[in-house]
Parts: structure tokens; sequence; C-alpha cells
């Protein structure tokens, strides 16, 4: 059987798709680490909780969509202080492997709390964008791909104007490269980690309830952070470029090979990514390569 | 006061065991071990068994993340490995029970170091991603190399036989396990009295000044994933004789977290630490179930909540313990001991 | 005679340290521009200059962490630039760290003890056993440890202390049991008596003449206290941004007006605190 070059570009498009949300997500670790130096391992579980907050407000609640998803996104703001409040900002000072265990143990208390909140039934979010699918030349791509990717776009086109002008971007960047001088010029750096985590953690919602949007909702959407894993580690963990090109070319080859190899092969594919590039370029195409100081 | 001048005194002070009081706490340890089947409940001798099983997965991931400093977020991949490996050989060639067991250890080390050779290049916690990585693609292999892991449905496990003695029951399997438990802790505890120990403690301690005094990163990582993933292995093969089938499903990531929580709670780093981590996480299951046994009369389907009480109380152990008390149920011991140890009022 | 108290120590000779042309840059910094030192067998070589000169630059050089643009390194004559740093220890090359690196989570003992791992040999299989080889050699080990380097830099009271609660001055000097237990013929101390008050700084000043006197090791090291340097080096070398602006005895050097310049020019006149042996207004 011949692949058609048809399905070759709509399977493309529509990894792009699922791509861009894996970017979404990655500019959210990001933020993260860049502030906090922080791995955040539970980053698809914040996904996963924004999804349901959506749910619970667009779906339990039936609010109208213009609300819900402020609602959601201040909520997991708040949510994401917290976090960084009572188990992130305690241990910021001990090494960092403490801390990164701390977001493994996140991730087990995000899940549960999923569960014990609404099981672990897999569940439809409300639909809310247009259904009608969008073609470009004789590719279709299906409408929840083509406006989770523009909304998504828009997102990171906020956010990357957001972090180059305005005030609050600036004083995340600083701190990210230096926290004592950071703080020596007066920025409240305890006040950027707990920004950093609110943003993020609105960030991932608003991813989450895309992919919600697109693929439905369950407590094992989390799994999703796995490849977002793998996109900042091959773009660098530390860079919001890196997790825009790595998340698309991981959206895109995952959706190649479930494609055209079988679906079970897509975290084999990335993950194997992820091992030459870990032993290739440790620190990503575009990350920082620290000199130890001694 | 200690005095070392005297070479008897340095011999005592590099014992196992270097005071009386931790002598006497281990022969009592050892008499309940021997003792504990006398209890004659099938249920207890199961948990046991579960228990011990642990215990030796746990001390494995302790010499890896504890003592090493290495995160592995694919523990229960390496026991998966042990158990297939068991499962294989005394399904398909009828292996003795023993051997099979050395082979799941060495199978498993053997991947781990493969695991481990990234550590060439990277550090810190870059390792942790790559053991993840490393779990993905193992589930991967288990799933869908057919012929030899029995692809979804996995592989029965045929009953332990030692010397014509079916180990059918957890009873019988007690008694294979117990040695086996107690010999792998006496080890891990004897490994941290010489120089091998010490430079992983070294590398998790300062892994610059390690290099200054000749210690070569890369041999001791490499060993500590290796010896981490045989003790793996081993539990994981003991557990498919428990349980008597092993499918994909056996060791889900949620596994891995288990045993991160048994030896961050326990009190990483430290022997007994592992211990008491397996022993209270195993047990931290158990009691739930009863919990909601006793609360269905109030609430009917108490038992739906289960899983989710269970993995939230899982994950707030890690955060607590990490916040609170980092040196875990271990530092929590000494202190109770050095209270008593003090009460009344002596110095 | 018991295995557990071999005759005497082991007391390798000496060592001489060689560098030439060595130079480093990092970025647009050029933290090392093509300096020499040579370092003679026995001798108390101090290498001075004021902030940023590049003396940790140069130790790290050395030592083997820092891979130099130019160079070599050569120890009693064999060029060992292309050595890696852990394979360094076994040569006899044992140093300090200006910010002190001990193994925190560790008691004294085990962290002098780690000082000697490059010479011991047992394997994993031993280790695990704790039997024959294993155990003979930590019992041999501990033995000398406690002779050679706990005894003689009076540490008996605090060896089974975790080195985290040490205060700062017994941690370096626990930093110079670790480097004594690797058995030097070559002592790289960076920086060995800073943050000390005056008693402590004199014990470890005398601890260093004495580690001369009884080791038989050559010792190299960094110091801003212009009072012990002149006190106890033989022979000085000077750095100002990378480059060696002077060489000699204390005298000579304490007289170039390149060195006199250098130090007005930033921190300090080498002259005045040699002299003083403390920062002027603190009562002696
Ligand atoms: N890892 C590094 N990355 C970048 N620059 C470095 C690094 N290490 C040192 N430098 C720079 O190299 C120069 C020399 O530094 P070095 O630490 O060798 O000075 P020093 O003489 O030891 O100073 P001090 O007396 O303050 O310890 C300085 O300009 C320093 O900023
Ligand atoms: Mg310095």
């Amino acid at each position: 059987m011949a692949i058609e070059f048809i399905d070759i570009v709509e399977t493309s498009l529509a990894g792009l798709g699922t791509g861009s949300l894996m970017a979404l997500t990655g500019v959210a670790f990001v933020i993260i680490y860049k502030a906090t130096k922080v791995i955040n391992l539970a980053i698809g579980e914040m996904l996963m909780i924004g999804a349901f907050v959506f749910y619970g407000f667009s779906a339990s609640l039936a609010l109208p969509i213009w609300a819900s998803v402020p609602l959601t996104l201040a909520v997991s703001a708040v949510i994401g202080g917290v976090i960084e409040r009572t188990m992130i900002r305690p241990l910021l000072k001990d090494n960092p492997v403490s801390v990164f265990m701390v977001t493994i143990g996140l991730t087990s208390v995000l899940i549960g709390v999923v569960e014990l909140i609404w099981s672990a039934e897999p569940r439809r979010l409300p639909e809310f964008l247009p259904s009608q699918p969008v073609i470009i030349a004789d590719a279709f791509i299906p409408s929840k791909t083509a406006y989770s990717f523009l909304i998504a776009a828009a997102a990171m086109a906020v956010l990357i104007t957001v972090f180059s002008f305005w005030r609050g971007g600036i004083a995340l960047r600083a701190t990210a490269t230096d926290r004592a001088a950071a703080s020596s010029v007066g920025i409240d750096v305890p006040g950027v980690f707990s920004f950093s985590w609110m943003l993020a953690a609105t960030v991932a919602a608003l991813a989450g309830i895309l992919v919600g949007s697109v693929g439905g909702i369950s407590s094992a959407m989390g799994l999703f952070g796995l490849s977002v894993f793998v996109v900042v580690i091959v773009g660098g963990l530390d860079s919001i470029l890196g997790a825009l090109i790595a998340g698309l070319f991981i959206g895109w080859l995952e959706a190649m090979v479930g494609r055209f190899l079988g679906g079970e092969f897509k975290l084999l594919a990335t993950f194997s990514i992820l091992l030459v590039v870990l032993v290739v370029r440790p620190y990503g195409l575009f990350g920082t390569h620290e000199i130890e100081r001694l | 006061m200690r005095v070392g001048t005297a070479k008897e005194s340095y011999a005592a002070d590099e014992g196992l065991f270097k005071t009386d009081t931790q002598k006497v706490w281990f022969g009592l340890l050892m008499a309940g071990l021997l003792l504990f089947p006398l209890n004659g409940s099938n249920y207890w001798m199961f948990l046991a068994v579960l228990v011990m099983i642990n215990v030796i997965s746990t001390t494995g991931l302790n010499i890896l993340t504890g003592y090493t400093g290495q995160v592995s977020l694919g523990h229960a991949a390496f026991m998966a490995v042990g158990a297939y490996t068991v499962a294989f050989f005394d399904g398909r060639f009828d292996t003795p029970v023993l051997l099979n067991l050395v082979l799941a250890g060495a199978v498993a080390a053997g991947i781990g170091y493969l695991v481990g050779l990234p550590s060439l290049r990277i550090k810190g916690l870059y390792l942790a991603i790559a053991t993840l990585a490393a779990s993905v693609i193992l589930g991967f292999v288990f799933l869908n190399w057919t012929p030899v892991t029995g692809g979804l449905r996995g592989l029965n496990v045929p009953t332990a036989t030692i010397a014509g003695i079916e180990l059918a029951t957890p009873d019988r399997l007690y008694w294979l396990v117990m040695p086996i438990c107690v010999v792998m802790v006496l080890a891990a505890k004897n490994l941290f009295r010489t120089r091998v120990g010490r430079a992983f403690i070294a590398i998790r301690d300062r892994d610059i000044s390690a290099e200054i005094i000749g210690i070569s990163l890369f041999k001791y990582k490499l060993m500590s994933f290796a010896i981490s993933s045989f003790y793996a292995g081993v539990a994981g093969g003991l557990w498919a004789y428990l349980f008597r089938v092993v499918t994909p499903e056996s060791f889900p990531a949620l596994a891995s977290i288990f045993f991160l929580a048994a030896v961050i709670v326990g009190g990483a780093g430290t022997i007994v630490g592992g211990i008491f981590g397996a022993v209270f996480m195993t047990l931290i299951p158990e009691f739930l179930k009863l919990s909601a046994t006793a609360l269905v009369p109030w609430f009917p389907d108490a038992s739906i909540y289960l899983a989710p009480v269970r993995n939230i109380i899982f994950g707030l152990l890690i955060i607590g313990f990490l916040i609170f008390e980092p040196m875990g149920l271990a530092e929590m011991w000494r202190r109770t001991r050095r209270y008593f140890a003090l009460w009344p009022f002596r110095t | 005679m018991s295995p557990l108290h071999p005759a005497a120590p082991v007391r390798p000779p000496a060592a001489r340290l060689d560098v030439e042309n060595l130079s480093l840059q990092f970025g647009g910094v050029k933290a090392l521009d093509g300096i020499d030192l040579n370092v003679a067998p026995g001798s108390i070589t101090a290498l001075i200059g004021p902030n940023g000169a590049g003396k940790t630059s140069a130790f790290n050089s050395i030592s083997g962490f820092y891979k130099p643009k130019t160079g070599t390194v050569r120890l009693d004559g064999e060029d060992i630039t292309a050595v890696p740093a852990r394979d360094r220890a076994k040569l006899g090359l044992a140093r300090t760290f200006q910010n002190i690196a001990l193994f925190r989570g560790m008691t004294v003992l085990d962290n002098i003890k780690l000082g000697r791992h490059a010479h011991l040999t047992a394997g994993v299989f031993d280790a695990f056993l704790y039997w024959g080889k294993a155990k003979r050699e930590e019992m041999e080990l501990r033995a000398e440890v406690e002779r050679d380097v706990i005894d003689f830099l009076e540490l008996d009271h605090i060896r089974n202390v975790p080195v985290a609660i040490l205060p700062y001055g017994l941690q370096k000097k626990v930093e110079l049991a670790r480097a004594l237990a690797m058995r030097p013929r070559i002592l790289m101390l960076d920086e060995p008596v800073a943050g000390m008050n005056r008693e402590e700084t004199e014990d470890m000043a005398r601890a260093i003449l004495d580690v001369r006197e009884e080791w038989g090791v050559t010792v190299l090291l960094v110091e801003h206290d212009m009072g012990m340097v002149m006190d106890i080096s033989d022979h000085v070398c000077v750095l100002n941004f990378g480059r060696r602006i002077a060489a000699g005895t204390p005298e000579e050097v304490r007289n170039n007006p390149d060195v006199i310049k250098a130090y007005l020019g930033s921190s300090g006149d080498p002259r005045r605190a040699a002299e003083g042996h403390a920062p002027v207004g603190e009562v002696a």
C-alpha cells in the first residue's frame, strides 16, 4: 500500500495541532524551571486538574464558556500559588532532588484528588469550538485540532510579548539569570517564584482545556505530560523557543509514528529521541549549558 | 567515651552493629522473624512475604537514590524485568528456583547498567529522566515482545519448588523469601562499611570532590544502578513466585512512586530506613482496606474511594516527610530511642 | 608485627610541579594568560594575587577540572596535562577547595577515609561480604588514618561528628585531613585560613609547617593572608589579571614595584598586611 501524499499532509497538520498543545504545556514547564529551577514532574497533572476544573464549571455547573474559561484559569492560578507556597517554597533552599521528589508526590496527590471527586471514568467536555472542519488546500483538518492550534498560538504570542516587555516578565528573566542580583536590585524574588507557578498553572490549565476538548478528559490524561517532558528536554529546560520548536516537532513525530507504524510506537519513538538527545546534547537544542563553578 | 587507641576498639567500632543495643535489637528481630509463622494466619503470612519482597526492592532503590543520590523513576520496571525473567526460565526450562532468582537479579542488573550508561554524559535529574525513558521503553518491550513476555496476557509462573517441596502458599514461601531478605539487607549494610559504599555517598554529597579524591563517577554510578536493579530484579522474581502471574500491568508506573515513597518515608540513606519505609508503605493500603470495610455501614461505597485515597496519602507522605522529616521514620525512631535512653534525665 | 600496625607510615617522596604557559578562557574572560609556575620538591610555595587574579583557576587547571587552552602541567617531569582529574589523586596530587567541598552527610572519620579511596582495592563482592580483603583493608585503613591523620591534626574529639555541624575552621581542617589521607606528594591548599580568626590561623599555619616537616610533602598554597604567606613560604608567585607579574622569595616579592602596584590598585598593600599580620585597626 503506497502512502498517499495527502495522508502525510493531513497527519502532519494534525500532529502540529497536538504539538502546539505540547509546546504550550512545555512553556508552562519552562516558566517554572526558569524562575525556580524546579523540574516539575507534575506538569501533566496540573494540566489535568485544569481540565477537570473546567469540566466542573462548564458541565457540572453548566456555566457558559465565556465564564467557565476565566474562572478555570483563575482557580488554576490559585492552585498553582498554593502548591508553590506550601510544597515548593519550603524546600527551595534544599537540594533540587528533594523538590523534584515533591513534584512526584504531587503527581500522585493530584491524580487521587481528581479520582476522588470525578472518579476514574473518562469524560467529555462540552462542545464549544466550531465544528466545521477546516480545509487547507485539499487537506482536511478536524476543527478542534485547528482551533486549538490557533488558540495555543495566540496564547504563546501573548506570553512571549508579556515576557519581553512587561515589568513582571523582565523580573522573571532577571531572577532566572541571577537570583542574588535580582534581589539586590529590588526584585521581589519570592514573589516571582509564586507568580511563576501561578502563571504556569494557568497556562497548563488552558492547555488542559484544549487537550480535553480534543480528546476528552480522564484521570490518566496527565500522561500527556510524558510527551511534554520529552519536549522540554529536547528543547532545553530553560528555553521558551526550544519548547515551541520541540513541541511542534514531537507532536508531528508522534502523529506520523502513530499513523504509519501504530499507536503503541508513539511513546517508544519519542522516548528513544529523548535518550539520544540526553546523550548527545544533554542541555537540549536551545538550553543554556552551564559551566560548573567550583 | 569511645577511645580509639587499642586496635580491638577499632574492630568493635567498625563492626556491623556498633553497640550492644543494636545487637540486641537485631537478635529480637531475628527471633521475631523465626517465630512469626506461628501466627498461622494465611493473610498475615501473605502480607509478611509481600513486605519482605518490598524491603528487598526498597533497599535496592535506597542504595541508588538514598545513598548515591540518583533518583530513579523506573524502579518498578526493573522489578518487572526480574519477574518476567523468573516466569520465562521457570516456565520454559524448569530451571531451579535459586538459579532463576540469580538470573532475575542479573538480567535486571544488566539492564540497569545500560540505563546508567548515559551518566557518562549527564548528571543530576537528567538521569532521572533517562530512567523514566527506560521504563517507558521496557513497558513497550513487555507488551510487544510476545514470544518471550506473552504480550498483553503475560506469563503464568509455576510454583516455586525447592528439593521437591512445593512452595505454593505464603507460609511456605516465607522460608524462601525471609532468608533472602535478611541476607540481602545485611549485604547492603556491609556495602556501606567499605570504600564502595563510601564512594556512593561521596557522589551523592559532592560529586566534584568525589572526583578529586580519585572516585570515578561513571564507574560508581553504573555500579550503583546495577546493584539497585539487582535488588529490584530479585524482589520481582520473588514477587512472581508469590503472585504466579506476570503481565504488563503488574508493575505500573505508580509502583515506582510507591518505592520512592518508601525510601523517603523510611529514611533515605539508612538501611533501617528502607526497612521501615517498606513495611509502613505496604501496610498502609491494607490499613485503608480495613478502614473502608469498617466504614461500610455508614458509607456503603467507601471502597470506591480506596484507590484515590491511597494515591493521595502516598503523595502527601512523600511531600510531608520531605518537608517536615527529611530523614524519615529512621530519624524519628532514633529520636525516640534517645529519649528513652535519657529517661529520666540521665545524660 | 600485627598487620594492623605496619612498621612505618607510607611516606612517598615529595613531588616537583612545573606548569608552563598555562592559558584558560571563560567566554571573553582570560582567567589565565600563559602563566609559568615551578614548585620545588619539599618547598612551600605560595600563589598570591588580588581577587579574580586567576589563582583558583590555576588550581583547577592543575588538578584537572578545567581543561586549559594551552600549556602543560608536569609532575616530577611527567606530562599529566591529559590525565583526568580522578586519576591525578593516585599520582599524589591532593587539594582542598576555596569553598569547602566536604561530604556533608558523612562523619569526619568517613570523610577522611574517603581520601584513601584510590589506594584501596576491595571490589563490590568483597564489600557485600565484608570478609577477607575488604575487612583487612578497612581495619588497616582505620588504624593508619587514626595514627597518621586524626592524631596528627588532633581531630580525635570530633571523629564521629557529621561534618555539616562543625564550625568553619574545623571544616577547613577536616579538608586538610582528607587531603593528607590521600598520601599526597604535593598538597594544594586554596585559601586554607580564609575566614579564620588569628588563633585558628596560627594553628593552621603550624599544621602546614608540620605536614611539610613530618610528611615531607610539597605544599602549594593560595592565600590572601599576607602575614601567613610571608611567614611560612619559601617561594612566592604573584598573579594579576591572569598573568604572572612576579616570582621569588617572600622578601623579593614584597619589594617588587609591580606587586605593590597590583595590590594598591585593588585590595590593599601586601607590605602593610605582612607587617601587621592582621588588618589595621585590630588589636592583636
Ligand atoms: N566557571 C567560571 N565561569 C566563568 N568565569 C569564571 C569561572 N571561574 C572563574 N571565572 C573568572 O575567571 C577569573 C579568575 O577567577 P579565579 O576564581 O581563578 O580568581 P581567584 O584568583 O581565585 O580569586 P579569589 O581570590 O577571589 O578567589 C575571574 O574573572 C572569574 O570571574
Ligand atoms: Mg579563588
